[in-house]
């Protein structure tokens, strides 16, 4: 559904087993390691994890990129260091 | 102790119940620490109550003022000195966020009062009054929070705190459809939303609104991605819009659902939502116009809760009407049903 299906990862992580905010602080250290324009790759479940990672990011100052379902149950999220508003 | 001859052992029953004319007038002697000779209790510094008989003799429990939970450090110090000094080793948090220092002398409420007052830390009411309000953390730091919850209650406490009603009334503040401080429980509740607007231009398709959503209220296009939106499950939660990267869901309305008629105790009553979307001055006008309302529907009719009153025949088209003359008709639900029962204890069999 997206036209950044090319964007080049930096980082993945599989989060797929955490629950907040361990989710979270995950996801932040990870962007932490990264520079301003590198994308940090997220593999999530669907429901309260994605719904939390894509709030949170766009409070923190990211933009996600992408969206992707991986099957029925995962989601696959690209998030663009310092790529947002905030 | 010396001066224990000194002082006329008076007895008296503090009923927070009276009514204050009656109250007023009761004062006693009483040894007052500190001071040389004896003193007295004016009971009518505690007409709004917030001094609550224990069952030990003489022990009161001292219910602080703290408008949607909050103290600052420099007042929750003093308390501490407080409780430590006249209460007994702790205090409580009462179910409505007030600090409570239990266990303190009625001799020694002269003295707790003046070292709370160094700090304009104030009593809190009991009995039929408006009770102090609660609140969330609301919008100032909470991911969720919608409305500032938090200025809400202190400007509600500084407007409508202790004004007289047929019973308690309590006002409380939820930041958003969590309604984690329970505004469906209160007699009148305010909690925050937003209805969301979707601009198409700025939309990407990218679908994070529709995963964001827990309410179903949002489907992406299986071919580009963009969002259907059923309004009809949308609960007003603000997540499309928060979780939206590009900006295309933008707020729309924004302000207090409002709830009335809620109420816990033996017999609790869910709060029916009468308007949408009220401004924080509009909540104001809401609160006022709704304390004048059961005053006066509530004449001859004792301790009677307003979702009670309002279940009364006719009574809700009334307090519709009063309402729809203080804030206009644009925002108010049509036809809400009267607070409903929960029914929380065993149910007797008919014999």
């Amino acid at each position: 559904m997206s036209q950044e299906a090319d964007l080049k990862i930096s980082e993945f992580l599989d989060i797929c087993e955490e629950v907040c905010p361990m989710s979270f602080i995950l996801t932040k250290k990870k962007l932490d390691s990264l520079e301003d324009g590198q994308v940090l790759e997220v593999l999530c479940q669907a429901g309260e994890s994605l719904r939390s990672i894509s709030i949170q990011m766009k409070d923190e100052g990211h933009l996600i990129k992408s969206v992707k379902r991986e099957d029925e149950n995962h989601f696959r999220i690209q998030i663009l260091k310092g790529g947002g508003e905030g | 102790m010396s001066k224990a001859k000194d002082v006329k052992k008076v007895k008296v029953t503090v009923d927070h119940h009276l009514e204050e004319g009656v109250l007023r007038k009761v004062t006693v002697d009483a040894d007052i620490e500190g001071k040389n000779e004896k003193g007295k209790i004016d009971f009518a510094a505690l007409r709004s109550g917030g001094f609550i008989k224990q069952r030990q003799k003489d022990k009161f429990t001292v219910r602080l003022k703290c408008p949607g939970g909050r103290m600052s450090i420099d007042k929750l110090k003093v308390a501490a000195q407080a409780a430590e000094k006249y209460g007994d080793k702790f205090v409580h948090f009462s179910v409505r966020q007030s600090l409570e220092i239990p266990t303190v002398d009625y001799r020694n409420f002269d003295g707790i009062m003046q070292m709370l007052e160094t700090v304009e830390q104030g009593i809190a009411s009991c009995g039929p009054r408006v009770r102090v309000p609660t609140a969330c953390g609301g919008c100032e730091y909470n991911p969720n929070g919608i409305t500032d919850t938090q200025r809400m209650a202190q400007e509600s406490t500084d407007r409508f705190f202790g004004a007289r009603t047929n019973h308690k009334f309590k006002i409380s503040w939820s930041g958003c459809p969590h309604d984690c401080i329970k505004t469906a429980g209160a007699d009148l509740g305010f909690q925050g939303g937003v209805y969301p607007v979707w601009d198409e231009p700025k939309c990407t398709g990218c679908t994070i609104c529709a995963s964001a959503c827990q309410e179903d209220a949002i489907h992406a296009h299986p071919e580009t991605g963009k969002p259907i939106f059923d309004a009809e499950q949308c609960i007003y939660c603000d997540d499309c819009v928060r979780a939206c990267p590009t900006l295309a869901w933008q707020e729309g309305k924004k302000g207090h659902i409002v709830r009335i008629g809620g109420k816990a105790g033996r017999h609790p009553l869910l709060a029916t939502i009468v308007a949408q979307f009220v401004s924080d001055e509009e909540a104001h006008t809401i609160i006022d116009t709704t304390i004048k309302w059961y005053q006066n529907a509530g004449k001859g009719k004792g301790r009677t809760r307003l979702g009670v009153i309002l279940r009364e025949e006719g009574m809700m088209d009334s307090y519709m009407k009063t309402l729809e003359e203080a804030i206009g008709p644009e925002k108010l639900v049509s036809n809400p049903p009267v607070p409903q029962k929960i029914v929380i204890h065993p149910q007797r069999n008919p014999l």
